[in-house]
């Protein structure tokens, strides 16, 4: 059975929880999204974008001397942090840029975390000629200033949120308000395989070029399949985007890694899927964070693009019939992942891959055998080394 | 037929409209709540929608943002409000719709909520986040106890839409005045009325409409067209200037009775 279902649905998560005003406007949104899957000029046109622009394919980079360092473990790294604007965003926006020219929309909002989905945004809306406005927490404004200042120079507009806990869950409900306002004119990019159907479905299909490729590189590398697959899981569209093209592959065992922030058992974490309760946020029934009220919790993580107390339905629902396992890294543990990639490999990670890297030592003391792993290296970490500096030295 | 039902069937007789108050249940704290719904009936108002405080209220404005805010660091839950609901039943038959975001139902479980809440006294409930295609489960056991599930058209709402809407929708339907979140407005759409007229030629229900509506005026011109109108914002910024003054309850409802005398 392919998911989600007609209604949106992966098994009892995911759906469609919104304002009878964004109803209808969903119900576009999907009729139009589904036939552009089998649009022709539509699929030329978002490879060429994904080739020309954000120079795809990224390559499929064997890590020698961290796999050394692991000794059980052959690293690949899929390197999304060389995709223009420095992360694995892009993807994603230059498919969603795309269909809103087609629903003939001229203004395109976004929420962020980290920046890095708020800059791909900018970007894309840059380069179709579209206005943009994104929303983002004070607090995020702050340790992310650089991507701040990115997306300003990209002519977007970049709104601070001071309400709730000012990071990306109420960037989000902002940026949901605006979208219930706008409706006629204004198409709303989510960056995550979270929302209301069918947005978890769509940034999936558009990230799912991740696991594609990196299939195909492997095989052709090592003339059969990687054993595990390794990807940090804030709402979770890098993870699904890797993990997707693998689903009929019984073999290849899929891991999300979540943000445990200052421990599991301190509260101050972003672990929706090993902390979390079946809940609804943002539109869609998943794993969240919250209170024994039904209230969201805040979430945290020293990596803003992790800092999230909800996750992609479908992640939910892997976790669920067991087709992924979820795990979780610290703070520290992710800084020291940040370390470890930069100085075996001369690679500087973003702070959200850094919980993917570093929880491949882990791995690596539970793997007695030597086998495959294909890590999704979704960002570069030049965007968190002005906050890192007073950290690590 | 619960107090709702009943409601609508009196003012009908009486050829006469609604006037809904929207309250936040805990702003600034449970105790006024239960003396503003008990002051709100002796000053005319039909129905009351005590709003359940959630952490992410997407659907509303600044000054109800504000006012869950403040009713949740009074720790006021579900649960509490019920309590609320059961004293107010002690003194009072005005009918009580419950306003809240689906995550805080969902999680409390939502046959319990439906017996709990109707066991309170609670006549209807209202979930802007929840439309009818997820809401089967909670319709079912609503329909069982009598609870009133309102649900929600909109300017955006399609006809085909608006006749499964209007055919689910029980105790009255919801029209959504404008697209946006709630919060007063100085300029109400020119489209209100004929989209409720729209609406009427599909049910026979009661078509109440808020979301903008703050002044008397503004009142006075929808319930022309309208089975009843809503308003919430406006009367939290009557409470929020009138809080820590020992006349909160009467100032406010001087302030309510003459919105509720405008309809």
């Amino acid at each position: 059975m392919t998911l989600p279902d007609k209604t949106g649905h992966f098994g009892e998560f995911g759906g469609r929880f919104v304002p009878e005003t964004l109803m209808a406007l969903l119900d576009d949104l999907e009729r139009v999204f589904y036939s552009l899957k089998s649009d022709k000029e539509f699929k030329k046109e978002f490879a060429f974008y994904l080739r020309e622009y954000a120079d795809r394919p990224t390559n499929l980079y064997l890590a020698e001397r961290l796999s050394r360092h692991l000794k059980t473990l052959k690293v690949y790294l899929k390197r999304e942090d060389l995709l223009h604007t420095g992360a694995h965003k892009i993807n994603n926006t230059l498919g969603q840029v795309l269909v809103a020219k087609r629903m003939k929309k001229e203004r395109i909002i976004a929420e962020t975390g980290a920046g890095q989905h708020g800059v791909a945004t900018a970007t894309a809306a840059a380069l179709m000629g579209l206005r943009c406005e994104i929303y983002m927490g004070v607090e995020d404004m702050e340790r992310q200033a650089l991507n701040v200042f990115r997306m300003r120079l990209l002519g977007a507009k970049v709104n601070p949120v001071t309400s709730g806990s000012q990071t990306l869950k109420d960037a989000m409900n902002e940026a949901i308000r605006d979208w219930v306002t706008n409706v006629q004119n204004t198409f709303y990019i989510i960056g995550s395989v979270a929302g209301p159907h069918p947005y978890p479905v769509m940034v999936r299909d558009f990230q799912a070029v991740i696991g594609q490729e990196a299939r195909r590189q492997f095989l052709k590398k090592e003339k059969k399949l990687p054993d595990y697959l390794v990807a940090c899981v804030g709402g979770g569209s890098n993870a699904m985007g890797l993990f997707h093209a693998f689903f009929h592959d019984a073999g290849v065992r899929m891991i999300g890694v979540e943000a445990a922030g200052r421990g599991l058992n301190s509260d101050e974490h972003s672990a929706s899927i090993l902390k979390g309760e079946i809940g609804v946020l943002h539109g869609s029934k998943s794993s969240i964070l919250q209170t024994k009220d039904g209230q969201i919790k805040v979430a945290h993580s020293i990596a803003a693009g992790l800092d999230y107390p909800g996750v992609g339905p479908e992640h939910a629902y892997y976790q669920k019939s067991g087709r992924a396992d979820y795990v979780a890294v610290t703070d520290q543990e992710a800084l020291e992942g940040l370390k470890l990639l930069s100085q075996s490999e001369g690679i500087i990670p973003a702070l959200e891959s850094s919980h993917a890297v570093i929880y491949l030592e882990k791995l690596a003391r539970k793997t007695t055998s030597a086998k495959n792993v294909i890590v999704c290296l979704s960002g570069r970490g030049d965007k968190d080394v002005g906050a890192l500096k007073d950290l690590i030295y | 037929m619960n107090r709702i039902d009943k409601k609508f069937k009196e003012l009908k007789e009486r050829k006469k409209k609604a006037f809904i108050a929207f309250i936040t249940a805990g702003d600034p704290n449970l105790k006024v709540t239960e003396q503003l719904v008990l002051a709100f009936e002796a000053s005319g108002v039909d129905i009351v929608e005590l709003g359940v405080p959630f952490s992410d209220p997407l659907a509303d404005g600044p000054v109800i943002q504000a006012s869950s805010q403040r009713a949740l660091k009074q720790e006021v839950n579900l649960r509490k409000i019920l309590d609320c609901v059961k004293r107010i039943r002690g003194k009072s038959q005005i009918p009580l719709a419950l306003m809240t975001y689906y995550n805080p139902v969902f999680h409390y479980g939502e046959d319990q909520f439906v017996a709990d809440a109707r066991e309170a006294g609670v006549d209807g409930v209202i979930i802007p986040d929840l439309p009818p295609e997820e809401s089967k489960n909670l319709i079912k056991g609503a329909k069982a106890q009598d609870l009133s599930t309102v649900f929600f058209i909109s300017p955006t709402t399609t006809p085909e839409r608006m006749k499964r809407v209007v055919n689910l929708s029980t105790g009255f339907i919801y029209y959504v005045s404008l697209t946006g979140v709630t919060g007063a407005r100085n300029q109400l759409s020119p489209s209100i009325t004929r989209q409720v007229e729209a609406a009427r030629k599909l049910t026979d229900k009661p078509i109440c409409v808020g979301f903008g509506v703050s002044s008397a005026e503004q009142v006075s011109s929808v319930s022309k067209s309208a089975d009843g109108v809503i308003v919430g914002s406006a009367i939290i910024n009557a409470i929020v200037r009138n809080t820590g003054k020992r006349d909160l309850v009467k100032n406010v409802s001087r302030f309510v009775a003459r919105l509720a005398c405008a309809v």
